[in-house]
């Protein structure tokens, strides 16, 4: 028994280590999907990631990888349980789908970040580019830089939190999800307004910030709220020229 | 989908390794463009000298052609065989007298780019047996763009392929589509344009060169193009002395740019510039929407 958690735990302090320079993706991701619930190979590295596509994607499993590098297009897109750190840039759609666990960019990321993922969470040290939670289904993204232009164009659920600034057209045609922004908004989308920050979206936020870490560095008051007008939910005549 | 990679050297102890590093870029671009392939390089240019690149069907049909014309139109012209182009070289006086010779003499054979200092390749095949072919690896010069090619608007042909110049020392490339292009050209050829194709691309080449014959800078031309092209594109545009980047306003199609104190370099994806000296402390970036972006050398 205590050999059997020695054993456990010293494989979680050695990282299985895969250098994609040296051995093909689809392995990796295999390897990745393989993984039974219970898994002691808890902590995996990813080495020469060189921009390739769908690096860890699909990962159904409490383990942490860390990848040291730009990563392409999708990574970790799809995302169950697991927590992916990027030391680097992220591609178009990092954690796009995601279900649950966390995603963590220490870079920069492209377009679409988060798009269409319905949990967990996804912080992004850098900028993100156009489209920034995109459709998001319940997912909170904090991003600690600006982002791009159209970010959260028919958001449904979910929090977007931004501590620099946003592009053009935030929000467009939304739904329900909160876009909690700190510094300016190029312009509003179609029906997206500005709202009151009641307690309850102050609790809400204190909670993305503090399961992002970043409680102490960030006042929760320095944000403004961005929301659904509501006037789109439905087809309504007199609201054709917005369509 | 396609694929582009641009590299403007800032260093010239780089010239001599600009075609390797750039063939390796276009290499790893062939999965976004399968079809056909092709790249500008600006090269060594002389004053009082203009280069033609000249295309045929096959190489055998190019061997005498620089002597040939230089018997033709009375004027010492060199040439210099890359597969199934040949770039000769001709003082600019002559220019003109060699592209009528050639309209006469030589109908199989197109004038794929002109100028001073470009020279144009392109082909129908996978981007890296392009490259092969006409030796990209051992081209040296100051900067070159290059295109894999999805076909969507138009034929795969060589003539389809990119880039395209319709200007002295202008190329485009463009990943995307031109949906207004059929009107713009009617507008260009009333204008006095020619165009070889009925390629989308081709047209917002000649939009381009025609705002610059307006006096028009590359940045400005680029800067009318936002309003007067409509559709989905990222472009790079070459010129003798550098080279400029824009995207549509939705930033449809994806680019990411990185920056040292040695080069400039343009990619689709950032797999493109992996291979680049120094890439891992480049400042990289993806060009905003709706932004002209433009690098010349002084």
């Amino acid at each position: 028994m205590k050999t059997g958690a020695l054993a456990a735990a010293s494989a979680a302090a050695v990282p299985h280590t895969v250098d994609l320079g040296a051995s093909p993706l689809r392995e990796l991701n295999q390897a990745l999907h393989n993984l039974p619930q219970d898994t002691n190979e808890t902590a995996w590295r990813v080495l020469n990631p060189e921009g390739r596509h769908a690096i860890a994607v699909g990962v159904d499993a409490p383990v942490t990888i860390e990848i040291d590098g730009h990563v392409g297009y999708y990574c970790a897109g799809m995302n169950k349980r697991a927590k992916v750190t990027i030391r680097g840039n992220a591609g178009v759609g990092v954690a796009e789908n995601m279900m649950s666990g966390e995603v963590r960019v220490l870079g920069d990321a492209s377009q679409a970040a988060g798009a269409t993922a319905q949990g967990g969470l996804l912080v992004i040290d850098g900028d993100a580019s156009a489209r920034c939670g995109i459709s998001m289904k319940g997912i909170d993204i904090v991003v600690k830089g600006s982002i791009g232009p159209m970010s959260a164009f028919m958001a449904q659920a979910g929090n977007l939190v931004v501590l620099g600034d946003a592009g053009e057209a935030l929000g467009d045609s939304l739904y329900e999800a909160r876009l909690f922004v700190r510094g300016t908004v190029k312009s509003l989308g179609a029906d997206c307004i500005e709202k009151p920050v009641t307690d309850q979206d102050r609790e809400i936020l204190k909670g993305v910030l503090s399961r992002a870490d970043m409680l102490e560095e960030v006042s929760v008051d320095a944000f403004r709220l961005y929301g659904s007008a509501r006037r789109l939910y439905h087809f309504h005549v007199d609201n054709v020229d917005a369509y | 989908m396609c694929g582009i990679v641009g590299l403007f050297l800032k260093d010239p102890a780089l010239e001599p390794q600009l075609g390797s590093l750039l063939a390796e870029m276009l290499g790893v671009m062939t999965d976004r463009g399968p079809d056909s392939a092709g790249f500008a390089v600006y090269g060594g240019g002389r004053d009082g000298f203009s280069k033609l690149t000249l295309r045929a069907a096959s190489a055998a049909s190019l061997v005498d052609l620089a002597h040939d014309l230089g018997a033709g139109i009375a004027a010492k012209v060199e040439g210099q065989l890359h597969d199934t182009h040949v770039v000769v070289s001709l003082p600019a006086a002559a220019e003109g007298a060699a592209r009528a010779w050639l309209a006469e003499h030589r109908p199989d054979v197109a004038v794929v780019g002109a100028g001073k200092r470009i020279e144009l390749y392109k082909e129908v095949g996978l981007p890296k047996d392009v490259g092969e072919r006409f030796g990209l690896s051992h081209m040296g010069g100051t900067h070159g763009i290059g295109h894999t090619r999805m076909a969507t608007e138009s034929a795969v042909t060589t003539r389809g392929a990119h880039p395209f110049s319709t200007g002295a020392d202008q190329c485009l490339v463009h990943n995307g589509s031109l949906s207004n292009h059929a009107s713009v050209r009617r507008t260009l050829r009333a204008k006095g344009l020619a165009f070889e194709t009925d390629n989308d691309s081709e047209v917002a080449a000649g939009y381009l060169t025609w705002k610059m014959r307006e006096g028009a800078s590359l940045s400005e031309a680029l800067e009318a193009g936002l309003e007067d092209l409509d559709g989905f594109y990222t472009f790079v545009v070459g010129t003798e002395n550098g080279f400029a980047v824009l995207r549509d306003p939705i930033a449809c199609k994806p680019a990411v740019m990185a920056e040292t104190d040695q080069y400039v370099a343009f990619g689709s994806e950032y797999r493109a510039l992996v291979g680049l000296p120094g890439i891992e402390n480049a400042r990289m970036f993806e060009p905003e929407p709706g932004k002209v972006y433009a690098w010349e050398r002084a």
